[in-house]
């Protein structure tokens, strides 16, 4: 039996493939296509301390081997989430990370205090947002407001923090550093690329929000470049995304630094990404005699 | 029960009904469970046009385990759909949304309205009330006389047709044949172009029936995860309490007096 288990944060993970945030709902839509017991963990979508109504249509769009969308986070509230999502995903042997989102820091502090005594084992703080205009992205682009934001919410969280990265930065080494000076347990990287679409027939935005973030296999070169700049950069595990489809993308990810992996607009294109990533990292273990998953995390320098 | 899945399927036969319109039936178990105003969501084999493409199941033959689908080729993908013959394989999800009420409004006269390329759904919506409903009445509208699907909906009730040029039935839009052929209803069901179901929505409203409208938007995922494909409607949905209902599951069928479009 390969071992394929991971640890981030003092969490042990029975393998390294997660869901990534907002592709996968809080698994109920999924889990009539995949055996949620068979992941490591589930990634919610984000949740806010109220209700978000999120962006006008239309909010996603096909592009050239991948997708932009501009949902802007809707969501029921964390109360809703906590009464109905939660003892859902308790239903199954997985761990749960929720996905937190805020447009001010007290609104973060309020989800991640009323999560203090839920029984997840984990909070990803989404400060990389491409598609809300107050908060999200704002804190995740400025190295300073990146660390007191994450400060101010390792104080509150009961639960390792893992704050998640954008791409839309000049130096995303910056900013994983103030994350990790600011007390962050992990990093999430990456979240989309910001990006745009025209429909020349109507010459108007092909979505509403005119900009999207964009995701699925033409990032995967942006993402995986980026997790092995983190990774040499501080000391803190990563959970690496961006276009992953199939365990030789998840590989990739891990040869590159990630300690976790997760799965995201690929879950659209075939609902049982997820379980197929899980058996192809075990048959390459098989193919390679590698005993110990983790022995292949960064390995290549 | 209705259990989605993704499979690679058959296609049975093709062929093209009008300008841009195509004909086709595919094999495959998902027929046992179709409902008509369920959609199935077809991927391309070009692995640069990722996300499916939902499409409105036309016709279900639950005895030859087969679903027929009619679409108007606008892209890449309907393109490469096209092109596919007897034989060729298609990957499909299905089957998705909850469809037309039929049950519903058995016993009742009804207007079954079809726009452009929301005709297909009311074909086999028409078959299922066939026999059950007191009246129906098949209404739609084309941009000219190629009036594909016609014959076969003319088995299943009376059909009126409406065309923009004029070269068949009432000229103008279905509204128009409904008013110069004095017809009435019970309760309408209908899918088509957004003006064409906001005026629907208005005469509902007017004559105090309910109207039941088959709503379109861009998706992703098509099984209610990406929350890509909302409308705002008029109470809370039950997904995320903000008034944004998921079209690909809580619809695409609505009471039109439930949403705001």
């Amino acid at each position: 039996m390969k071992n394929t288990k991971v640890t981030i944060a003092g969490v042990e993970f029975k393998n390294p493939v997660m869901t990534a945030s907002g592709t996968f709902g809080s698994g109920m839509e999924y889990s009539e296509f995949v055996d949620l017991n068979c992941l490591g963990a589930v990634v919610t979508k984000g949740v806010a301390n109220v209700p978000w109504e999120g962006n006008p249509t239309p909010r996603v769009q096909e592009t050239y081997g991948g997708m932009l969308n501009a949902i802007g986070l809707q969501n029921p509230g964390i109360d809703v989430f906590i009464e109905r999502d939660i003892p859902f995903l308790k239903q199954f042997d997985t761990k749960i990370i929720v996905n937190v989102c805020g447009r001010t820091a007290a609104d973060y502090v309020e989800v991640v205090e009323k999560l203090g005594d839920q029984p997840v084992d984990m909070l990803e703080i989404n400060v990389s947002c491409p598609n809300v205009k107050h908060g999200g992205i704002a804190f995740g682009q400025n190295p300073d407001s990146l660390f007191e934001i994450t400060k101010e919410i390792k104080a509150k969280a009961k639960q390792p923090i893992i704050m998640k990265l954008s791409p839309n930065v000049t130096d995303i080494t910056e900013m994983a550093k103030a994350a990790e000076a600011g007390g962050s347990d992990a990093l999430s990287l990456i979240n989309t690329i910001t990006g745009m679409k025209i429909d020349i027939h109507k010459r108007a935005f092909a979505l509403a929000n005119k900009t999207g973030g964009l995701s699925g296999p033409a990032i995967k070169p942006v993402a995986v470049r980026m997790v092995y700049q983190v990774a040499n950069a501080v000391n803190l595990p990563i959970i690496g995304m961006g276009g992953i489809a199939n365990a030789e993308d998840a590989i990739e990810f891990m040869m590159a630094g990630a300690t976790g992996v997760a799965v995201g607009a690929m879950n659209f294109v075939n609902p049982y990404t997820t379980k197929e990533v899980v058996d192809g990292i075990e048959s390459y273990m098989e193919r390679y005699a590698i005993e110990n998953l983790s022995d292949i995390i960064g390995c290549v320098k | 029960m209705n259990l989605k899945r993704k499979e690679t399927a058959v296609v049975f036969r093709q062929e093209q009904l009008a300008e841009g319109i195509y004909d086709m039936w595919i094999e495959t178990g998902l027929a046992d469970q179709a409902k008509p105003g369920q959609f199935i969501s077809v991927y391309t084999q070009d692995k640069s046009t990722l996300l499916p493409r939902p499409i409105s199941i036309c016709e279900v033959d639950k005895e030859h385990k087969r679903l027929r689908i009619v679409y108007r080729v606008v892209g890449k993908g309907t393109t490469e759909f096209a092109a596919y013959r007897a034989g060729s394989k298609i990957d499909i999800l299905g089957t998705l949304g909850n469809g037309f009420p039929v049950e519903e409004v058995a016993d009742k006269r009804v207007f079954l309205m079809g726009g452009g390329i929301g005709i297909p759904p009311m074909l086999e919506t028409a078959k299922q009330l066939c026999g059950k409903s007191a009246e129906t009445n098949i209404i739609v509208g084309y941009r000219n006389n190629e009036l594909f699907l016609k014959k076969d909906l003319e088995k299943y009730g009376n059909v009126y047709i409406a065309t923009e040029d004029g070269s068949a039935g009432t000229k103008g839009n279905v509204m128009n044949a409904i008013e110069e052929n004095a017809l009435q209803a019970d309760v309408i069901l209908a899918c088509g172009p957004m003006p064409m179901l906001r005026a629907i929505k208005k005469y509902a409203e007017e004559h105090n029936i309910p109207a039941y409208i088959s709503l379109e938007e861009r998706m992703a995922c098509g099984v209610g995860a990406c929350l890509g494909c909302v409308v705002k409607t008029k109470e809370k949905d039950h997904h995320s309490h903000v008034n944004n209902a998921r079209i690909c599951t809580d619809g695409p069928v609505y009471l039109a007096s439930e949403v705001e479009i």
